[in-house]
């Protein structure tokens, strides 16, 4: 009798020093749901810039003109967009189930420990683009991306880590195998975000 | 077998109060209103478990203003962290032994 007293009083502090330190709302169906439009926003990408695939890969002799550009800009601004908004909704809905408050200490750490790196990422980018290099940006923006996820690892479910990881080594990759930027970045933020929203979601939520 | 009940800590012999200090050891420091929704206690039931704690010297208390709203923080001293790592492991122990 006793000994499952003190067995309940273990599992009691163990959750209740998860909840209170990390964000457990996280949702792994907002994962699979921002990878599949990032795959959608890729395709459409590739046939804005490559009309003709022979150039797939030549990135050097890449030509896009102004309208693709914009084009490109206003698809990945959609996507991402798109993402943030699904990840927020369902994380509130998650949130609601789990009978937590959505906006928390928790939630706070999380976003701002986040946006550091992505920001630092996000304006690094802006300028390159200003002065005009434009080959770094698709290793860099999955390099940063990797950081911010790997940085707010501590502080929700522990998958993200891993997604993190798998970002940067996309992004060294990227950067070795320079010109095929819309690929690595298929691969990232499509298959990668799917894969782990579905670990994430058969781990955590499947009940 | 004594030794190890001699470490079962009378002053974490309560949920609230168990939940109080978990809380504590992960986070530098906790509100008020944070501790009252993760436990799902009442103010004056949390409030009274608070008190037990800090006149056992294992929490700290501080109170400011944030605007013109009274805010109380509470952090775990370095006595409540050690008081309660030897609680956790007296009741692992318990455990292993039964």
């Amino acid at each position: 009798m006793e000994n499952e007293k003190y067995l309940n009083d273990l599992s009691e502090i163990k959750n209740l020093m998860n909840r209170s330190s990390r964000f457990l709302s996280l949702s792994g169906l907002s994962g699979i749901l921002a990878g599949t439009y990032a795959l959608i926003g890729a395709w459409l990408a590739y046939k804005t810039i490559y009309f003709d695939t022979s150039t797939m890969g030549a990135y050097k002799n890449l030509v896009i003109s102004e309208e693709a550009v914009i084009r490109l800009l206003v698809i990945a601004t959609s996507v991402a967009l798109l993402s943030l908004l699904t990840g927020i909704l369902l994380s509130i809905q998650k949130a609601k189930k789990n009978n937590e408050t959505i906006w928390n200490s928790t939630a706070r750490r999380l976003v701002i420990n986040f946006l550091i790196p992505l920001a630092t990422g996000g304006f690094f980018i802006l300028f390159l683009i200003e002065k005009e290099m434009l080959g770094l940006i698709a290793p860099l923006t999955l390099i940063f991306y990797g950081l911010a996820c790997l940085n707010a690892s501590k502080y929700t479910i522990g998958g993200v880590r891993y997604l993190g990881l798998t970002f940067i080594v996309l992004g060294l990759l990227c950067t070795w195998f320079l010109g095929y930027g819309l690929l690595f970045w298929a691969i990232g933020f499509g298959v990668c975000h799917i894969l782990y929203g579905s670990i994430m979601y058969f781990k955590y939520e499947r009940n | 077998m004594k030794n190890i009940i001699q470490n079962i800590n009378k002053a974490f012999d309560h949920r609230i109060r168990l939940g109080i200090m978990s809380i504590l050891m992960v986070n530098e420091s906790a509100d008020f209103n944070t501790l009252k929704e993760l436990l799902g206690a009442t103010d004056g039931n949390l409030a009274s478990h608070a008190k037990a704690l800090e006149s056992e010297e294992y929490i700290a208390v501080e109170k400011q203003f944030i605007g013109k709203k009274p805010n109380t923080s509470y952090k775990a001293t370095k006595l409540g962290k050690k008081a309660f790592q030897d609680h956790i492991e007296a009741l692992e122990k318990l455990i292993k032994k039964n």
